[in-house]
């Protein structure tokens, strides 16, 4: 079956259509969507997109960064000004997939893929949605209800200190695949220990999420192997790993610890 | 089904079509142009058979409306040859046994194109890093890494 495609100036016209229309479906990239579409996926018959020159805007100014929605992987990995977000938009499928893989449709990926929204659950980033900030982690709570059909037109954050972000995907091919586990960690230190910590996880539930155990565990702790131990005990606290073709529920609750080691203790 | 007009170059020549709204490139190069050296492989952007070159980025073409394509400039291993005279990368996949069965190598060949026009004196590691979206079941790899190697020391040793 043919699907019709539908572009608008702005992205609150398309929000209109999309509210007109429940078999309408927005289009970022399309790495996913079209790909449902190829599939078979007969819930949607009509692609809506807009070309509005926010979405595709990145800006960096005064601390924080702002990134359209609609901004590739592969300009986040070009951009010099976000060179810490390189590795984790590099993590991202290949070479072709990153030329069209968006921020945006990230935000929307089911497990075992949304590795960019990690990073941004971690960095606290806020989500610009029908001119409104919305916390990225509370976007993500409410992905399928609330925010179903919401429209994403930018994600914004503080721009990290030097050094305070890590990120790391262990995945099962080389050197690219679809996550075992996904980890961002913001961790600051002062005199020696940890004084705040963010830590977000990828495929250790349906979506993104935070580690609020291991946060607390971290804080007033030094950054060695004993201070990190007790985080290390809670690591799988409150999550609820799938399992897939990629790994099982158990492999991944067992090896999250051994990466979240490695990646606190990391330079 | 609505049908848009569409009009983008291929390998550097005009081309103009109708295609049916929400059409994916793959089926407008391959359906409606009748370019068959784009191949039609898993039509989820994993296998990568399908790649394309559009306004110099590499892209799936199972995966992109042809009419997101209108205006673009679109390169595809079909216009790579000069007649008889094969490209450097084609003529390094001969060569070197990068090809078995063949499915695979018109999006390998691509892939390519696109870390060769940006980088033209790659490692290894850059080779691997920008294959890593096709996937080939037959060479085990290594032949195709070495053939994209090879293209690069002979497009410097033409420069030269
Ligand atoms: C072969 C392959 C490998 C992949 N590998 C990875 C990987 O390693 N890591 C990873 O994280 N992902 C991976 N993906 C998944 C996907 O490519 C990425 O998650 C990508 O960022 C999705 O973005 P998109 O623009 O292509 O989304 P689309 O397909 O356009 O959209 C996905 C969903 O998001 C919605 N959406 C898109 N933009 C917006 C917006 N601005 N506002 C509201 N809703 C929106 C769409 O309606 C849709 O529901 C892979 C996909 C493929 C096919």
């Amino acid at each position: 079956m043919g699907l019709g495609l539908k572009t608008f100036p702005t992205l609150a016209a398309a929000g209109e259509a999309l509210a007109a229309s429940a078999t309408a479906r927005y289009l970022g990239g399309g790495t996913l969507v079209v790909r449902s579409a190829n599939e078979g996926d007969v819930r949607f018959d009509t692609y809506v997109t807009a070309s509005e020159q926010a979405l595709t805007d990145i800006t960096v100014a005064d601390g924080r960064a702002t990134i359209g929605a609609g901004v590739t992987m592969a300009r986040i990995v070009r951009e010099p000004a976000l060179g810490f977000l390189a590795p984790v938009a590099k993590a991202v499928g290949g070479a072709a997939i990153r030329n069209m893989a968006t921020v945006g449709g990230n935000l929307f990926a089911p497990v075992p893929y949304g590795d960019f929204a990690v990073a941004l659950l971690a960095l606290d980033a806020n989500l610009d949605i029908d001119g409104q900030p919305v916390a990225a982690s509370t976007f993500l709570a409410g992905r399928d209800t609330t925010h179903a059909r919401a429209l994403v037109r930018s994600v914004s954050f503080a721009l990290p200190v030097d050094g305070t972000f890590k990120f790391a995907k262990a995945s099962r091919i080389r050197p690219k695949g679809v996550s075992v586990v996904t980890i961002a960690a913001v961790v600051e230190e002062r005199a020696g220990t940890i004084s705040s910590a963010r830590i977000a996880y990828g495929c250790m539930a349906d979506r993104p999420i935070r580690a609020p155990a291991v946060e607390m565990a971290l804080v007033g702790k030094a950054r060695t192997a004993e201070g990190i131990a007790a985080a290390l005990a809670v690591a799988t606290e409150g999550t609820t790993p799938p399992t897939d073709a990629i790994a099982s529920a158990w492999y991944r609750s067992e090896v999250l610890p051994v990466h979240l080691k490695r990646l606190l203790l990391s330079a | 089904m609505k049908k848009v007009p569409v009009q983008f170059t291929l390998n550097g020549e005009d081309k103009a079509e109708f295609v049916e709204s929400g059409a994916t490139l793959l089926k407008a190069l391959r359906e409606k142009i009748g370019d068959t050296s784009v191949k039609a492989g898993c039509q989820q952007g994993t296998c990568g058979s399908c790649a394309v070159i559009v306004d110099g980025e590499l892209r799936l073409s199972c995966l992109t409306l042809a009419e997101r394509c209108d205006g673009a400039a679109i390169e595809t291993t079909g216009g790579l040859a000069h007649g008889e005279v094969l490209h450097p990368l084609q003529r390094a996949f001969n060569e070197g046994f990068a090809t078995q069965c063949g499915f695979c190598t018109p999006g390998m060949i691509m892939a390519a194109k696109a870390l060769l026009d940006g980088n033209p004196q790659p490692s290894r590691e850059d080779v691997v890093e920008a294959i890593s979206g096709n996937i080939c079941r037959c060479t085990g790899y290594e032949p195709i890494i070495q053939a994209i190697l090879a293209a690069a020391r002979a497009n410097s040793l033409s420069a030269a």
